[in-house]
Formats: C-alpha cells, sequence, structure tokens
C-alpha cells in the first residue's frame, strides 16, 4: 500500500502526473484503503455516513492514548473514488496529532490536481468527508 | 452494416424496440464488427476496476461538458471524442453504467443531442451484468482513432432550457427526484452533495414520479404496460404529450427521458438539463412546495 506521505508530498506525487495517471494512482490508492477492525466492522452503528458522498461511505474518528488521530472508512468496493478519497485523507490524516489534524488544510481536496480527471463537483465528496473527520475530532478532543 | 435488434419479446413491445439490448444479447455479440461497448458511470474509477470486455469509457463529466460554459461539448469536441474512442458515425453504440444506468442514459441522450443514429442500452445496466456474474475485465481495448464527422448539436427537440420551461406551464412536465426534494424538504437526495440551489421544491405544475418507478429490482425497464400505468394513468400523460422532465443535474431525468421518448413513444419529450440546480437557483423563478404539484403561477 501507499506509504504515509505529508500532504504536501501528496500534492506534488499528483501535480507531477497526467490525468490518466492520477486515475490510476487514485485507484491504488481506493485498493489501499484499509478494512475497517472487528470492533467497527461488527457495529455499523458506530459509523457516520458522509451524506456530501454520492455514493455510501461511513467514517469513525478516534484519538489514541498517545493523542494520535485514527481514522476509520468503510465503503463498497463498487465506489472506488470514494475508497480513493478516503485512502488519500488516511495516507495524510492518520497518525497526526489531533491539533495537527485539526488545523488540517480543508484546501486540500483542491490542491490534488484532480479537478479535470476527476472533476470538482466529484472533488466535493472529499472535503465532505475532510469535514466530517475534522467535525468528530472536535468533539472528541472536547471531551 | 447496422446491427441487428435485441429480438426480445420484452423490448418488441415497447414504441421502439431497438433501444434496448439485454445481458445476455450483449454478451453473445460482443466483438462484432460496428459494435462499440460504452461504459458510463457516475464513479469515474469503475471502469478501471473491471467492465464489460471491449468496453470502452466515457465519462460524463470530463468527456461530454464543456470545460467552461455550463453546456455540453460542440460539434467538434464531440467528433474528438468520438474519433479517440474509435466511434464511426454508423456504429451501433451499447451504453451501460453504474446507478442503474443513469449517467449511461445521460450519455445516451446527449449523443442524441448530436444525431448519432444507433445507441442502445443494456437494460439493467452494469448491476444486473454483475449480479449475473458475467466476465469482466481489467483489459482496456486497443483502440485505432477513427474519423468522426463534425456534427453541430441540436437541442432543439430533446432539450429545454429554463425559457422553454416558462412557456411551457400548462402542459405537462415531471419531476423525477426524491419525494423529500419534490415537497421542498431536501436540496438533494439522500446521500447526494447538495449542488448548489438556493430553493428547496419543484416547478409549479410538475408532477412527482420519481425515476426508480420505472425499474424492477435488478434495474432493468418495467415492461410496457407497467410504465403506461405509471406515466400514462397515474401521471395522466398521452401519446401526443408534449412534456418536459428534470432532476437535479439532468442525469435521473435522462433517465425518465429516454422511457417517455423510446419506451412509450410520446411525442415531444425534453430534458430540462439545468434542472433543480437552475430552477432553484433562478431569481424569480416560481417554485411550489408540498406533495401537490401547484396550480400554474402567474407571471407577471
Amino acid at each position: 500500500m501507499p506509504t504515509l506521505e505529508t500532504a504536501d508530498q501528496l500534492i506534488k506525487d499528483f501535480e507531477i502526473l497526467r490525468d490518466s495517471e492520477r486515475l490510476d494512482l487514485l485507484l491504488e490508492f481506493s485498493e489501499a484503503l484499509p478494512e475497517l477492525p472487528a470492533r467497527y466492522a461488527d457495529h455499523p452503528e458506530l459509523l457516520e455516513r458522509v451524506e456530501e458522498c454520492q455514493s455510501p461511505i461511513f467514517l469513525f474518528v478516534e484519538i489514541d492514548d498517545q493523542g494520535l488521530t485514527r481514522l476509520f472508512f468503510s465503503a463498497p468496493p463498487e465506489s472506488p473514488t470514494t475508497r480513493g478519497f478516503a485512502s488519500l485523507l488516511f495516507s495524510v490524516i492518520d497518525g497526526l496529532p489531533v491539533a495537527e489534524a485539526l488545523e488540517f488544510d480543508l484546501d486540500f481536496p483542491f490542491k490534488l490536481s484532480l479537478s479535470t480527471a476527476v472533476s470538482a463537483l466529484r472533488l466535493r465528496g472529499m472535503l465532505g468527508i475532510l469535514s466530517r473527520i475534522k467535525r468528530q475530532l472536535r468533539e472528541k478532543s472536547a471531551q | 452494416m447496422p446491427i441487428d435488434i435485441d429480438p426480445s419479446p420484452k423490448f418488441a413491445e415497447y414504441a421502439d424496440p431497438s433501444v434496448l439490448v439485454s445481458s445476455e444479447w450483449l454478451a453473445n455479440n460482443l466483438g462484432r464488427d460496428g459494435l462499440v461497448v460504452l461504459e458510463s458511470d457516475e464513479d469515474v474509477l469503475l471502469y478501471q476496476t473491471g467492465h464489460i470486455p471491449t468496453a470502452r469509457k466515457i465519462d460524463w463529466h470530463t468527456d461530454l461538458n464543456d470545460v467552461s460554459t455550463r453546456d455540453y461539448i460542440d460539434g467538434a469536441g464531440f467528433a474528438k471524442v468520438m474519433s479517440r474512442l474509435g466511434i464511426n458515425r454508423d456504429d451501433t453504440v451499447v451504453l451501460y453504467g453504474d446507478k442503474s444506468n443513469w449517467w449511461a442514459a445521460y450519455a445516451l441522450w446527449v449523443f442524441k443531442l448530436f444525431g448519432h443514429q444507433d445507441v442502445r442500452l443494456l437494460d439493467g445496466g452494469r448491476d444486473k451484468w454483475t449480479s449475473e456474474a458475467r466476465e469482466l475485465t481489467k483489459d482496456i481495448p486497443e483502440v485505432s482513432a477513427s474519423n468522426y464527422p463534425v456534427i453541430e448539436r441540436d437541442d432543439s427537440a430533446l432539450r429545454a432550457f429554463r425559457d422553454d420551461v416558462f412557456a411551457h406551464f400548462g402542459k405537462p412536465m415531471i419531476d423525477v427526484r426524491s419525494p423529500e426534494e419534490y415537497a421542498g424538504d431536501r436540496l438533494s437526495a439522500p446521500g447526494y452533495a447538495d449542488e448548489g440551489a438556493s430553493r428547496a421544491g419543484h416547478i409549479p405544475t410538475a408532477a412527482s414520479v420519481p425515476w426508480s418507478k420505472a425499474c424492477n429490482e435488478d434495474q432493468s425497464f418495467k415492461n410496457r404496460s407497467g410504465l403506461e400505468q405509471i406515466y400514462l394513468e397515474g401521471a395522466g400523460l398521452k401519446g401526443h404529450s408534449d412534456v418536459i422532465a428534470y432532476c437535479r443535474i439532468g442525469e435521473r431525468s435522462s433517465h425518465t427521458w429516454f422511457v417517455l421518448k423510446y419506451l412509450l413513444g410520446i411525442e415531444k419529450v425534453r430534458n430540462y438539463d439545468g434542472s433543480w440546480s437552475e430552477w432553484g437557483s433562478l431569481v424569480k423563478a416560481p417554485i411550489a412546495l408540498g406533495v401537490e404539484p401547484g396550480p400554474v403561477p402567474q407571471l407577471a
């Protein structure tokens, strides 16, 4: 699977590619989205649905005992683009200290050079996922 | 050489039996000269995860929409896309896609704006094909570019603009969105991003007939009598009606447009692709709320 990267690296990775290669890379991320651990797979009610996405995707955010952000997603294989969006966010946000994750750039989806390959309309789905990650984090870090 | 139509008895009952093929027919005809299979999906990566053997990919957004103006590509742009995909003007094109063929129907509608003669839908789309465990491949077919002629788009017969809608009050309109969108309880379908309309509700007088009523559980189209029950008896359309269908950005209404025009043979059917994302933001456009169509508005 793609290794964890910083957002800036990922933006550069996409920038140098042609549109068809950008789609290939997005597909690689899509295929690398980690499976849900059993504690969530067996309890789908714990997951929040991302309404902004055209395809069904559910997410859950945890703060681990070291204060790091942990992300969990569930999206069907028939929705590879949505899975790809989730996996991209996973690669740059999972493991970040909460304070950094809360500051994460909301404009990130639109900096990935995907607007012609994927369309800006579809990219809004990724913004929806990102907004919900941050909202869950805010709520959980306030507890 | 035109390719013979699928002789299924179900299709023979439709007003135009030539516009649909079954998964069985397609499986038996794959690879024929003059037959081009095209996948058109909502999900821009789905084709890459596996598609019907020989199928090429067309994307409703990145291929068929103009990059700057909210409009479709022009004749030169369409010729370029067709030529890149190796499609000739006299080829038989079979479209299929995800989401009950919404985007396949949408692409078919755009093909018709350019007057491509022989375009058909795979009944039941990608869902039915995969549920029957038919073959999928990741192999991208090698295509040699064709020389598709530049044909100017003709919007007059099949496409409605907002001024056409203002002039249409008193004649039938069909809102194919979900009941919640129709009533004004929400701006977009459950699970869908709101695409920027500033008001919720429906165009006054439009009847609510969600697109999905036209489908069986396996996403294939209902048979002719089932469709007549919904659109003729239920929504009051007649064979000679002049009707406009709309949804949110024109994809679900392409699906209904296809049913009304080809399966029921209604005389004049136009798709209002501006749909709710335009009407719901248009200054001074009248809107009705609730479950009733509402009266013909008094326009200033």
